[in-house]
């Protein structure tokens, strides 16, 4: 293959990984089918390994593909498919063309400040926190930026549009109304993107070879590549054109080294080379000289890798109780925070979930909403079902098909009307029919299950509940009139339950050759 | 006056205290202004055929669609959408019916049909399961959302008792026709769910009425708005579980169409195919009592047709 052919391929295929997964989460007409979603998410590397050792295994390996690939050719994942290294990418590539920067230089090799975000990153998930991996990882916090800034703005235009179009009595494009905003949920994306965008624009990769937990690990990988980009120091004639378009700031013009670890395997410095002195080439066991180093701390930390997983998956097991949400001012004292279908219960989700907003922004019904401090800070972010904003749709199983984490298990319609998310709890002192003594039913009418019924109570007749039949689905709650409390609403399942399948009713019978009522 | 007209003239007039004034006998909601001979029934009621067939007799029986609808006119046809369950289960408008409905529209000329409903399920998949958007948009009909707050205006309820104003979809407000196709279901909260009843799905604010009386708020809104036609949908019927229902237990297959231009009258029979006496449902006793129509069957000419 042609040098600059490499780097053709390389911009083709990162655009594709950025825009295909931008459209993932901009999809607010949920207009992709889930399949596509799981197909364009499946080599995003964190999701995919946390759903390899969480739920899915072998369905999820999507993260061996890439280990393979970076030990064949390098950190192509850095390159290609993670969508905050094209984002970066195209920080350097617009200041470069308004002439702000023309190039960044290179930067000091022997830091290991990588090393130490990776522990901070995964050390908690040993212990089942999500935390710092969700604020740190790339795909996390490329998720939170399209679902939280993007996609408000790509509602806004179809808003737009479609007034504009109503103007001509045409209705082809709905406005669509954004049910709740989480503050929260705005912020941290945009501070995540000043950082990032400060260092790219600076330093160019700084952020994947410092902070990204995930550009930690390939690193570690990197080093051992089959392939690498090495300098041939016969034909090098030290013009450091190759150092000066280097992204990841890893080329040693004096020591005619390039320190591949760091290399995010853009071949932009093999494009530049005027005189071929740059070179992808086999290089088995032979790592250029400075890394060839022992370092005991990296190598014991990569022995200590496997361990987390197993050490988290004990923690899983043992049943860790979230903190509840005790607010003695809240007559409904909702307990627990209720977690989306699939989602098997608090601490599997709250211990898999990267918050990644896939699924807020598929979810048609728009319940799933950011946490702010239900899972208690560590989750922040993290999706809860939201009954102000709406209920989960009975007959709807999108979040659970497409979550790339796990964190939500796929689940079949059947099983999704069975599982327990959450009980029904009736406060009768808040209900309009008690208050009032007029009609309402707003809660039984919505429910699916019928875990609320009506039975006769003075000249009208008051909900009952029968918790065992309820799913959990807020369906409820969301249609309660009273206010500021409701009268009915749903209590999060810690670990959710299956429930009791109602029995139909006998079926009416009409005979078609009567005479009407009248 | 077409819809965007209203939107700038209701504007500029101040929505709210200038409803009744701005718009007087021309208003749709004040009941349909095509003069022609009055329909030879008050109510038909037919049974033993599919949907679209059974609305085919009733409509001819009335006199056709050119009763209601003329050359050129805007039409809402407005059916139960509320839940994204299959047509089977009989919990929303039977998407033949609404197909057909339209077609007669059009072949009356009608320039333009819209159907649209609240829904009580998400939107779009309410529209698509129900089987409604395809049929409506094979007949040729447009689509319209009802999620949308931007399109609900602000009206006086003038003569409302607990429901003195509400936010209603502008297409009821803009268009010359509106036709009522409501599902005959039982319902957890108003005990039945007919005509009247269907009109909760072109307001906003529906948590209002569930607050403040809900009986009385469904018959306060149907002394403001007034279909030229309600027909009622009572092919397959739900008689437990109502509204949204479990499963296909719940519903009978019942093959009938009750039609009517008085909206007390046709809620009044169907209540009565349903199993209820009519003053057994609040809202259409109250309706009764504030002469929104008639509930006493007795006196009314009716068509009873047997296919």
């Amino acid at each position: 293959m042609h040098l600059p052919t490499f780097k053709k391929l390389r911009v083709v295929l990162s655009l594709f990984f950025f825009l295909a997964t931008s459209l993932v989460l901009v999809d607010f007409l949920s207009l992709l089918p889930p399949v596509i979603v799981r197909s364009i998410l499946f080599l995003q590397f964190t999701p995919s390994i946390l759903n390899f050792f969480t739920v899915a295994g072998g369905a999820a390996i999507g993260f061996m593909v890439v280990l393979v690939l970076t030990f064949l050719f390098g950190r192509i994942y850095c390159s290609t498919i993670c969508p905050i290294g094209t984002l970066q990418d195209m920080v350097a590539f617009i200041s470069k063309k308004l002439r702000l920067r023309r190039y960044h230089e290179p930067l000091e090799p022997h830091s290991n400040i990588h090393l130490a975000f990776l522990v901070v990153a995964a050390l908690p998930v040993a212990i089942g926190s999500m935390f710092a991996v969700n604020l740190l990882d790339p795909f996390s916090n490329f998720g939170r930026l399209s679902g939280s800034l993007i996609r408000p703005l790509i509602i806004v235009a179809n808003n737009v549009l479609a007034s504009f179009l109503e103007l001509f009595n045409r209705f082809d494009l709905f406005p669509v109304e954004v049910k709740s905003v989480a503050l929260a949920s705005v912020i941290l994306p945009l501070l995540f993107l000043a950082l990032v965008g400060w260092m790219s624009f600076q330093h160019g990769r700084l952020y994947c070879n410092s902070i990204c937990p995930v550009g930690a690990l390939l690193r570690l990988v990197s080093r051992y590549s089959i392939f690498k980009i090495a300098i041939d120091a016969d034909h090098c004639k030290s013009c450091q054109l190759c150092q000066r378009v280097c992204k990841a700031g890893c080329i040693d013009r004096k020591s005619k080294t390039v320190e591949f670890e760091r290399c995010v395997v853009c071949f932009n410095c093999l494009t530049a080379c005027p005189s071929g002195g740059l070179k992808f080439v086999l290089s088995l066991g032979s790592p250029n000289p400075h890394q060839q180093v022992v370092d005991g701390a990296r190598r014991s930390f990569l022995l200590g890798t496997p361990l987390l997983f197993i050490g988290r998956k004990i923690a899983a097991d043992t049943a860790k109780v979230v903190k509840p949400q005790k607010d003695s001012t809240i007559p409904e004292r909702k307990l627990h925070p209720v977690t989306p279908p699939g989602s098997l219960g608090i601490n599997h989700f709250t211990q898999t979930c990267t918050a990644c907003h896939v699924c807020i922004s598929s979810c048609p019904s728009q319940v799933l909403q950011p946490s702010f401090l239900q899972y208690g800070l560590a989750g922040l972010l993290q999706p809860v079902m939201d009954f102000g904003a709406s209920y989960c749709n009975f007959e709807c199983t999108v979040c659970t098909e497409i979550c790339p984490s796990g964190a939500m298990r796929k689940m079949t319609v059947e099983e999704k009307k069975l599982n327990q998310a959450g009980r029904v709890v009736f406060i009768k002192q808040n209900c309009v029919v008690y208050t009032e003594n007029t009609d309402c039913g707003a809660c039984t009418e919505h429910c699916p299950t019928k875990a609320v019924t009506m039975v006769p109570y003075k000249n009208s007749r008051l909900p009952e509940v029968k918790p065992e039949y309820c799913i959990g689905c807020g369906a409820c709650e969301h249609a309660c009139p009273t206010r500021p409390y409701r009268a009915i609403y749903v209590d999060g399942n810690p670990v959710h339950l299956i429930a009791k399948k109602k029995e139909p009713e006998k079926k009416q019978e009409v005979n078609l050759k009567d005479d009407f009522p009248f | 006056m077409d819809r965007r007209q209203f939107i700038n003239k209701g504007i500029g007039a101040g929505i709210i205290t200038g409803t009744s004034l701005l718009w007087g006998k021309n208003n749709p909601l004040f009941g349909h202004t095509v003069s022609g001979p009055a329909p030879a029934y008050d109510l038909i009621a037919i049974k033993g055929g599919e949907p679209d067939v059974m609305f085919d007799v009733a409509i001819e029986s009335f006199g056709g669609m050119n009763q209601f609808v003329s050359k050129g006119q805007t039409v809402v046809v407005k059916p139960n959408i509320g839940w994204d369950v299959i047509p089977e289960r009989g919990a929303n408008t039977n998407p033949k019916l609404v197909g057909r409905i339209i077609e007669h529209c059009f072949n009356a000329g009608a320039k333009e049909v819209f159907v649209f409903d609240h829904t009580c399920d998400n939107w779009t998949r309410s529209y698509k399961n129900s089987g409604i958007e395809k049929a409506a948009k094979d007949a040729g009909a447009k689509i319209v959302s009802g999620e949308t707050e931007g399109y609900y205006q602000e009206v006086a309820i003038s003569n409302g008792k607990s429901l003195r104003q509400a936010k209603v979809h502008e297409l009821m407000l803009s268009s010359n026709v509106i036709i009522n196709v409501p599902v005959l279901k039982v319902h957890d909260g108003a005990r039945a769910t007919i005509a009247m009843k269907n009109f909760m799905g072109v307001v906003w604010d529906r948590r209002y009425w569930h607050r403040n009386d809900l009986q009385q708020c469904i018959a306060d809104f149907a002394t403001y708005c007034k279909p030229s036609l309600n027909i009622v949908d009572a092919y397959t019927v739900m008689k437990n579980n109502g509204p949204r229902g479990t499963s296909m237990e719940d519903v009978v297959v019942m093959k009938s169409l009750i039609m009517s231009r008085d909206i007390v009258a046709a809620d009044a029979a169907s209540a009565k195919l349903l199993g209820f006496e009519p003053d057994e449902i609040g809202h259409i006793k109250i309706a009764d009592e504030m002469h929104v129509g008639k509930m006493n069957l007795t006196g009314l000419s009716i068509n009873r047709i047997k296919i």
